[in-house]
Parts: structure tokens; C-alpha cells; sequence
């Protein structure tokens, strides 16, 4: 068989590492789930937290390096912001602003009633 | 309970409206009261794919804002997404700015009292941010309405400088004024234009430290804010004399019951994740887009004031009255266009005018008749063409009838006879009824000089000019 | 099949439209015969547009025949499901969008209907873009065309496959960490993700706002020239889109790399890959040293960071980009009591395993504790990786590595082991970090005949260095791409 070998192995030794040390609980799991607003069932959330743990473990490799005094890079485009005049360009067209709504009514998106 | 021993620390948080006719990111108008789901577009609706495009009057409305209330204006700042949930915001995100606003401290000054002090309130920050779309509530459904999706906002946060309900109410008139006259805000509260969140804390009298503070959210009225932070300062009071702990929480005003409440949705804590908006360059303003917004700039309330001192020779109080609403001051400099008498206009206009638009229940603009009108009646009286109590006569009548100072006078024949000749004769018909007393004057009794012109100016029906009839009285008694 | 016109190139199916050799309507014909025959053992399609491009093609006649019609006029195309197109379905490859219609279409499409050209249909992908295999599709996987056991790639996946097996003559995709070139690559076509800005994104679902790229896919280096030349521009709805001039890459293929300096990154050849494709780099790098351009061993030291820092960066990005999906105003919505619980069900339900681990991850390098720590830190290890290239393109012109570390591999091979289905990327994901423009061409196969893709990348706006290499190693004849098998 051939194959990424060097990437399994890496990836094996990955886990021995995640397994020594956890890098995400499952009550961090379920915040982030509740921030996320995904619904997971607890059969799924073992198995999540595990992956994620993977993961985390996997991108502390970043830690290798010094970043004291290196600017974070948040875009790759060129610098400056275009701007538009204030116009006035579109027109109302409210049917096909609302013709994928799940659930509408006179001309309002209709959601279970909101508590404040 | 022992108010007297704990003072308020409040600071304000102030979202409003700008005035643009377009959004904040994408081109649909602005118009309050169109019908539901009709200003949208994919962008403002959060639709897959799209993009924001910064609209540049925004940013010019943030600068000025910035300019009058003395703030730092960034060359360099960004935008960030605040992540939340909520069914009025499309794109489960917020378009806001976090770590780099575009305006960076300040202060605004708040308007002295007649014999008050002159209080400075620091700025923390001014930033540029997109509104979210309106919830309606139902019985068993709330409905959503995008229109005021991505309409855009300024946030101006105050540092936690005011002391009370009083304070907040003097801070927010006088921001609502810089705001008008920077044509940044219309400051209407009845179309949610105009949105405050008040932190309110206490301390003992001297403390330095401060107290936990609890955060009202979404006041929408200057009553409201004083209302609330009363009650809030009131109830914090009440908790921490009772030996118990000042809870950190958001509470929301019920004007109804005038009482704050614990908000109940935020079952989660809050946690925004903000983090660099990617779709949005960083904001670069240069200095020359500075100078040029400056030298665009409306004259401010501030320079205004003492131009007013300066150069119409108006009291500091005077000055303040007229500069407080940019309407009225407005209004004022309309009346002045040949006028010798500024100060006259200046009382005239903080008397009778301010009284009609305060008795109307109207916005200022619609409660009083057009400036130019009231600066021909002002002239009138200076021409002596009629008298001050008729200027108030057709004042009251304008308001009233719409119609401007020459028809008025004219309909209510309030104009007033300065003719010397048709005076002298009324002096002569009175002097020749009263020999009598016209003896006892010259014999000294000075008193009855008032009998005289009283006598003469009902003769002429009270429209005669007072100054000529004193004059040819004076000559002919004397004679 | 008689007159098989799909299989044309897209340069000569124009001259021959122009000549009015060929009609627009014969053209999408074979095209639809060809995905009618082909997508039982393929599936690159989602949705196939056949009255849409049937109307297109009459319209693109009655150009023609005017006279004076764009390039791409009457050339049919596969849409990545990624992109808005007014009035047809995309979805993303997810539930949660699996009835959306927009309302509006995207930049590019709005380009491209412009100039006349044909959208047969929309292709299949990895839900959301995320993935590289196009296995993480709510509509079932696609499958290799030289091998249907095998993943074609992804996210681009359909329209690799697509264009491989002559469905259409080009397609559209997108490229966030290697979706345009993996797919490329393990399809045998050609893929270029452009410069970051260089093409708009507006109107493409966003997975990682500020890796995304839109890339065409073309059986030659010339075809791949054209379409980035009909799409590439700036858009004043797209505030990052760049407002350089886009010059006309069809005349950068002059066949000659005299004096080309080549780099090519030690970090990329390392032990594990698949003995064939480093094999076959090696010796497209002889036939350009034979061409006269000259190779030069460069060093890109945080290679082996660059995964890390892409699931930081794409996930933390996605989470937010993702957010929209709330069942309120489109899509799927389960209902229920109150608005959370709608929330959490609808999105539960409407995204599958892959995209909602993402969100996780991002949520998580988003959340107050641990922003500094992983998304902070995440971007500055980007910063380390673009000074990188900056570096190396001080020694060279351009940098040649493998695509991938191997060729397509077995559906389900990877399914249940996602960093190992990461690390697929890890040639082609420091590119979209430091947002270079890059390209897969086929440069050779493995001893199961599945092709080999050789990546070509060049300093920011440099497309034109890459399609003139990538031409001129096609003009050598040095290898033959293989016809599909399926």
C-alpha cells in the first residue's frame, strides 16, 4: 500500500500525545455548542470531543514558535477600503426578499415568539 | 435610607441613527414607515455570498461627529463581526468595530445652568456600527422585519462621568444637539433612531473604587434614561443598606411599571468571539479626508455661542438658550436681516416663539410662524410703525391664522399713527376740554402729563405713536 | 455521440462558433448527451440547467451570428454549487440549503452570462467547501472519471470531474486551501486559484472569507487563461476585490521560459510522498531546464505550520460565515418552541458531520479565553508563512511543488479520520495564507494510470508567469494527459 505514511505516523503519534494530555473538556464542548447553537446528542459529543481534542493537540504545534513580535496577518488584499456614495440603488422587491422564508406572514418572517 | 451617603457613577452608551439615504452597507434606502421586508436586499438580509460596501457619507457623519466632540479621529482603523443569535440579526453577526473605533476620546461640555456650573463629560469612543432588523411581538409568534437591517449607527460611549438622572438628561440633550447640528442625527426617538444603555453603579460618598455596576438596555426616550437610572440608583441603594451584594446584570426599563427587570433571554453568557472583518479593508482616513470634513463642518454650537456674544453683544445666557436647539438658533439668525436691535429679536424669539412651540406640542419648525415674518414685525416695532403690544397682538394672531406680519397688521389695523399733524390736533381738542387741568399742570402738578397722553391716545383709538404725543404735548404745555 | 463536440478545447470551440462552424446549441447538446451518459457513475452534478442552457445556447447564436461575440460566448460551463445564480437552486452540497433559489446572481456569473457563456449545470462539492474529496456532500460523493472508486478531490470536486470526463468545457471553483488544485489534480485538468482579490467573491457562499478564491478549471492551460481573463476585475461589490487592470492572459503564452528561475522548496519533497509524483515533478523540472529556465533549491522553513494555522484561521472565519444559516429567513428550519431551540435543531439537522466540527473548532478559537491563544497566534504564524514566499521570490520567478502528496485516493479512505484528510492539503494551503496565485496542471501518472497534478505558484498578480509556464510545459508534449475512463 502506499500512502501519506509519513502523515499517519504523524498523526498516531498525534493521539498518544492527546490522550496524555486534554486539550478541551466536555463542558467546554457543550459552551462552545451552546455559542455555536448546535445541538448534539450525547453519543455525539464524546466522539466531538475527542475529534476536537485531535485537533487542538495537532495545532499546538504553533506553540514551536516565537511570535512575540510578529504582526498578526488578518487579509491578503490589497490595503485601502473602497467606498460607495450614499445612493440609493435598489429597489423594493420584498416578494423576492421572502420567497425562500421558511415560515411568513403579511409580508414579515414569522419565528416562534422571541422572550426579551 | 440614606441617599445623601452614596453617590452614581452612570455612563452612557448612545446608538444612533445617521442621517444617509442609503445603508451602511449596501444600497437600500433608509425611509422609515415603508412597508414590511420592502428597504432589503440580499446583502442586508444576510443572503449566501454577499458582501458589504462601505457607504462613504457614514464615515464622513462619524468624522464630524468626532471633530465636534473633540475626539482623536484613527487614520487607521477596522471592523470586526460581534457573533450573536438572534432572529433580527441576518447574518448572525454585526458589523461593528471592537479594538479600533474611529473616534477615540473627547468630551462634550454640558451647558450651564443660569448661575450653574459648566461640566465636562469625557468620551470614550465613537464607532461606527450596522443596526439590526425590528422584532414585533405577537400572542404566540413574533414577526421580522429586515428595513432597519444594516441602516447605519454610531455608538458614542461615555466615560462613566455623570453623577445623576439629571446629569444624563443634561448630557443627552446637549449630544442630541451636537448631533442636529452636524446633520449626523435627527435625534427622533419615535422611530427608534435614538437608543441609550445606561451602566449605573454607587459608591459611598469619597469612594474611589466602583461599585458593580448593572447595565439598562434600549432606552429610547430622554424620560425613560432619567426614569430608569432614578429608580436603578434607587434600588442599588436599597440593596447595599440592606447589607446585600449589587448583582452584575442587564436589566430592561418597564415604563409601565417604571421599574427596571433582569433581561430574561440571556440565558447564555455573552460572548461576542469578535474578530477582524474579513471582507472589509482596513478603514485608512488620511489627513486631508480630515481637514476636508472640518472644513465642511456646520459652525458648532460652541462657536456659535460665542459669536453670538461676540458679535450681537448677547448675554452668555441669552447666547446659550438661543444655540441649545440648532432649530431655534436657526430660526433666530433668519429674523436678524435688517434688524438694528439683535438683542430685541434675541428676547423675542426666546420668549414668544419658544413659548408658542413649547404650548404646540409640535417639533419647533411646524409650531411657529416662518422666521422672515417674525423679522418684519420685529422691524415694524423698530420703524415705530407699530407698537410692542401690537407686535404680540399679531404675533398670537400669525400663529394662529398662518398669514404673514403686513396682512395681519393690516387686518387687525394695528398700525400706528406717527402723523404729527392728525396728533397735534387731537392734543388741541384735549387741552381745550380740560382748561382746568391744563392750569393745574403749568402750576406745577407734573403727575397729570400721564392724564394727557392717556386722554389723547384714547382719542386716537390707542394706535398713536406714544413718543409723538409725548413730544407735542411737552411743546404745546410748555407753550 | 456522434459528433462529440464537448470534447473540444474551449479556444477551438470558440474559433469554430465564430467561423459558424459549429452552433451554441450543438455544442450544449453534446454536452448535456455527455453528462446524460456520464453522471450514473460519476455524479459531478447537483443540479443539471438543461432548458436554462438550451436558452442561453439560442441566445448565444443569435450573437454569433451578429458577429462580434466575447470568448466565452456559447462555451458551456459547470458552476460550482458555490456559486449565486439567480433563479437556480444552489444548496452548497448542504441540507440546510437544499431548496435555497437566490434571488441574485454572483459577480462572476453575472460576468460570464454577459459574454454568452452556458451554465449546464451546478456541480457537486464538499458541503460548504469543506473538504477534499467531495465526500462531504449532502448529495453523495463524486467520483474519479479514471477511476470511480476512487475521490475526485474537493471541495471543487464536480467540476474537475466535470471538466475530465467532457461534461462541459470548463467549470468554475472555488479554493480556500487547495479545492480548486487538489481536484485538479487528482482529475487531470487544469486549476488556478488566482490572487487573492484578483476575482470577486462576491455572490460565492463564503467558507473562509479571507482565503476564498474563485478558479476556473480547464482542459488547457490557454482555456484556464480564458475564463480568468472573462471573470477577473474588479467589483464594486466587493470591498477586497483589486482594481488592478486585468491584463490579457492569452498573451502571456508565448511558449517561452528562457531565463525562468524555478524554486523549487526542499520542504515539499519529503519522505512518505508517493514515489511517483515526486518522480514525475522531477522530471517536468528537466523538461524546463531543457526550455531554458533554471531551477534553484529554496526553503519555505514554516510549511509544517501551515495546516495548523489554515483550521484555525478557515474554521474560526467559517464559524462566523456560517452563523446565517438560522432556518429565519431561507433554507431548512425545524421547528420548534422557542427561537434557541429552532436554532440549535435546524442546525443540528440542515449541516453535516464535517461543517459542524469546523464551526466547533471555530467557535472555540473565537471564544474569550482562547482567542490569543489559537486564532491570534494562528494569524501571525500566517504572517511567518507569506514572509516565506516573500523571501523565496527574491531567488526565483516562480515555484514548482506536487499538488498533493498523492494521487486520488479510495472513497471512504479518509471519512473517519479527519486531520489525515487535512494533511491531503498540505502543499497547497501556504498559498492561500500568503494569497498567491497557483495552478495544477497534469504532469504525469501514477502505475494505476490516475494522473499526478505539478503546482505552479508565482508572487501576488503573477498569473501570467504561471500560465506561461504551464503552457509552455503543455507545448513540450512531455506528457499526455489521458483521456477519462469513465
Amino acid at each position: 500500500m502506499y500512502g501519506p505514511d509519513m502523515e499517519r505516523a504523524e498523526c498516531y503519534h498525534l493521539r498518544a500525545t492527546a490522550m496524555a494530555q486534554t486539550k478541551i473538556t466536555l463542558e467546554q464542548v457543550r459552551h462552545v455548542a451552546r455559542l455555536a447553537r448546535l445541538e448534539w446528542s450525547s453519543e455525539q459529543e464524546e466522539r466531538l470531543r475527542a475529534d476536537m481534542d485531535e485537533m487542538l493537540a495537532y495545532v499546538d504545534k504553533l506553540n514551536e514558535l516565537d511570535t512575540k513580535d510578529v504582526a498578526p496577518t488578518t487579509q491578503v488584499g490589497e490595503a485601502g477600503m473602497p467606498m460607495r456614495d450614499d445612493e440609493v440603488t435598489n429597489r423594493a422587491a420584498a416578494d423576492a426578499m421572502l420567497a425562500n422564508a421558511p415560515s411568513r406572514e403579511r409580508g414579515y418572517f414569522k419565528v416562534p415568539k422571541i422572550i426579551e | 435610607m440614606n441617599r445623601e451617603a452614596y453617590e452614581a457613577v452612570i455612563g452612557l452608551e448612545v446608538h444612533t441613527h445617521l442621517l444617509t439615504r442609503s445603508k451602511l452597507f449596501c444600497g437600500c434606502s433608509t425611509t422609515f414607515g415603508a412597508g414590511p421586508n420592502e428597504n432589503v436586499c440580499p446583502v442586508c438580509m444576510g443572503m449566501p455570498g454577499v458582501l458589504p460596501v462601505l457607504n462613504r457619507r457614514v464615515v464622513e457623519l462619524a468624522i464630524r461627529t468626532g471633530l465636534a466632540a473633540h475626539c482623536a479621529i484613527a487614520p487607521y482603523s477596522i471592523f470586526d463581526r460581534k457573533s450573536y443569535f438572534y432572529p433580527d440579526l441576518p447574518k448572525g453577526y454585526q458589523i461593528s468595530q471592537y479594538e479600533t473605533p474611529i473616534c477615540k476620546g473627547g468630551y462634550i461640555d454640558l451647558l450651564a445652568a443660569e448661575n450653574g456650573e459648566p461640566r465636562r463629560i469625557g468620551l470614550t469612543r465613537i464607532h461606527i456600527e450596522e443596526d439590526a432588523g425590528k422584532n414585533i411581538h405577537g400572542e404566540n409568534a413574533s414577526l421580522v422585519d429586515f428595513n432597519r437591517s444594516g441602516v447605519p449607527l454610531i455608538e458614542i460611549v461615555s466615560e462613566p462621568d455623570l453623577r445623576s438622572a439629571e446629569d444624563a438628561g443634561a448630557y443627552l440633550r446637549q449630544l442630541r444637539a451636537i448631533l442636529r447640528y452636524v446633520d449626523a442625527s435627527d435625534g427622533k426617538m419615535e422611530e427608534g433612531s435614538f437608543r441609550c444603555d445606561c451602566n449605573v453603579s454607587i459608591r459611598k460618598r469619597g469612594a474611589k473604587e466602583y461599585g458593580v455596576r448593572t447595565e439598562i438596555k434600549n432606552l429610547n426616550s430622554f424620560r425613560f434614561v432619567e426614569d430608569a437610572i432614578e429608580y436603578e440608583v434607587g434600588r442599588q441603594i436599597a440593596i447595599v443598606e440592606s447589607g446585600g451584594k449589587v448583582a452584575q446584570e442587564t436589566h430592561l426599563w418597564d415604563p409601565a411599571r417604571k421599574e427596571t427587570r433582569p433581561m430574561r433571554s440571556k440565558e447564555y453568557a455573552n460572548d461576542y468571539r469578535y474578530f477582524p472583518e474579513p471582507d472589509l479593508p482596513p478603514l485608512i482616513v488620511p489627513a486631508e479626508m480630515v481637514e476636508m470634513v472640518r472644513a465642511s463642518m456646520p459652525e458648532l454650537p460652541a462657536d456659535r455661542k460665542a459669536r453670538y456674544v461676540r458679535e450681537l453683544g448677547l448675554t452668555e445666557y441669552e447666547a446659550g438658550v438661543l444655540i441649545a436647539d440648532r432649530d431655534v438658533a436657526d430660526y433666530f439668525e433668519a429674523t436678524l436681516p435688517g434688524l438694528k436691535n439683535r438683542k430685541s429679536a434675541a428676547n423675542w424669539v426666546m420668549t414668544e416663539v419658544l413659548r408658542v412651540a413649547r404650548d404646540s406640542g409640535k417639533s419647533f419648525v411646524e409650531a411657529v410662524p416662518p422666521a422672515a415674518e417674525v423679522g418684519a414685525l420685529l422691524r415694524m416695532v423698530e420703524e415705530q410703525k407699530i407698537s410692542l403690544n401690537a407686535a404680540k397682538t399679531a404675533f398670537a394672531a400669525m400663529v394662529k391664522s398662518g398669514k404673514g406680519a403686513q396682512a395681519t397688521i393690516a387686518e387687525l389695523g394695528l398700525a400706528q399713527v406717527s402723523d404729527e399733524s392728525a396728533i397735534a390736533a387731537a392734543c388741541d381738542k384735549i387741552l381745550a376740554a380740560e382748561p382746568g387741568k391744563v392750569a393745574e399742570y403749568r402750576a406745577g402738578r407734573d403727575k397729570l402729563f400721564g392724564f394727557f397722553v392717556g386722554a389723547v391716545m384714547k382719542a386716537m383709538g390707542g394706535k398713536a405713536n406714544p413718543k409723538v404725543i409725548n413730544d407735542i404735548l411737552r411743546a404745546k404745555l410748555s407753550g | 455521440m456522434a459528433s462529440e463536440l464537448n470534447k473540444l478545447t474551449i479556444a477551438e470551440a470558440s474559433s469554430k462558433l465564430r467561423a459558424r462552424e459549429i452552433t451554441a446549441t450543438q455544442l450544449t447538446r453534446d454536452c448535456l448527451d455527455r453528462i446524460a451518459a456520464a453522471e450514473p457513475r460519476l455524479h459531478a452534478f447537483i443540479t443539471v440547467c438543461e432548458n436554462e442552457a438550451f436558452e442561453q445556447a439560442r441566445a448565444a447564436d443569435a450573437r454569433l451570428a451578429a458577429g462580434n461575440a466575447p470568448a466565452m460566448c456559447g462555451i458551456p460551463l459547470g458552476i460550482k454549487d458555490i456559486y449565486s445564480t439567480k433563479g437556480i437552486r444552489t444548496t452548497c452540497a448542504s441540507r440546510i440549503l437544499g431548496t435555497f433559489v437566490p434571488p441574485f446572481d454572483a459577480t462572476v456569473i453575472e460576468r460570464l452570462r454577459a459574454d454568452g457563456a452556458i451554465f449546464v449545470g451546478k456541480t457537486n462539492m464538499d458541503e460548504f467547501a469543506m473538504g477534499s474529496s467531495t465526500e462531504n456532500s449532502a448529495f453523495g460523493p463524486t467520483m474519479n472519471p479514471h477511476d470511480t472508486a476512487r475521490v475526485a478531490g474537493g471541495s471543487s470536486g464536480g467540476s474537475a470531474a466535470a471538466v475530465a470526463a467532457h461534461e462541459c468545457l470548463g467549470a468554475l471553483g472555488t479554493d480556500t486551501g487547495g479545492s480548486i488544485r487538489e481536484p485538479a489534480s487528482f482529475c487531470g485538468v487544469v486549476g488556478i486559484k488566482p490572487t487573492y482579490s484578483r476575482v470577486s467573491r462576491y455572490g460565492v457562499v463564503a467558507y473562509a472569507s479571507s482565503l476564498d478564491q474563485v478558479g476556473p478549471f480547464a482542459r488547457s492551460v490557454r482555456d484556464a487563461a480564458i475564463i480568468i481573463r472573462a471573470i477577473a476585475g474588479k467589483d464594486v461589490r466587493d470591498s477586497t476585490c483589486s482594481a488592478r487592470p486585468v491584463p490579457d492572459y492569452e498573451r502571456a503564452l508565448t511558449g517561452d521560459v528562457k531565463g525562468l528561475r524555478i524554486g523549487v522548496p526542499r520542504e515539499y519533497f519529503v519522505e512518505g510522498m508517493q514515489p511517483e509524483v515526486e518522480k514525475s515533478i522531477r522530471s517536468a523540472l528537466k523538461n524546463y531546464e531543457s526550455l531554458g529556465a533554471s531551477t534553484v533549491e529554496i526553503s519555505l522553513p514554516h510549511t509544517g505550520y501551515a495546516i495548523a494555522a489554515y483550521y484555525l484561521v478557515a474554521t474560526a472565519e467559517a464559524s462566523a460565515n456560517l452563523a446565517r444559516y438560522d432556518g429565519i429567513r431561507f433554507g431548512l428550519r425545524v421547528n420548534a418552541e422557542d427561537n434557541i431551540a429552532l436554532y440549535e435543531t435546524t442546525r443540528a439537522k440542515g449541516f453535516g458531520a464535517e461543517v459542524k466540527r469546523r464551526i466547533m473548532l471555530g467557535t472555540f478559537a473565537l471564544s474569550a479565553g482562547y482567542y490569543d491563544a489559537y486564532y491570534l497566534k494562528a494569524q501571525k504564524v500566517r504572517t511567518l508563512i507569506r514572509n516565506d514566499f516573500e523571501r523565496a521570490f527574491e531567488k526565483c520567478d516562480l515555484i514548482v511543488t506536487p499538488v498533493a502528496p498523492t494521487t486520488a485516493f479510495k472513497i471512504g479512505e479518509k471519512m473517519n479520520d479527519p486531520l489525515t484528510m487535512y494533511l491531503s492539503d498540505i502543499f497547497t494551503i501556504s498559498v492561500n495564507l500568503a494569497g498567491l496565485p497557483g495552478m495544477s496542471i497534469p504532469c504525469g501518472h501514477d502505475s494505476n494510470n490516475l494522473p499526478i497534478g505539478m503546482q505552479l505558484i508565482a508572487p501576488p498578480f503573477a498569473e501570467e508567469t504561471i500560465l506561461r509556464a504551464g503552457d509552455a510545459f503543455e507545448r513540450t508534449g512531455a506528457f499526455k494527459p489521458r483521456t477519462a475512463a469513465v
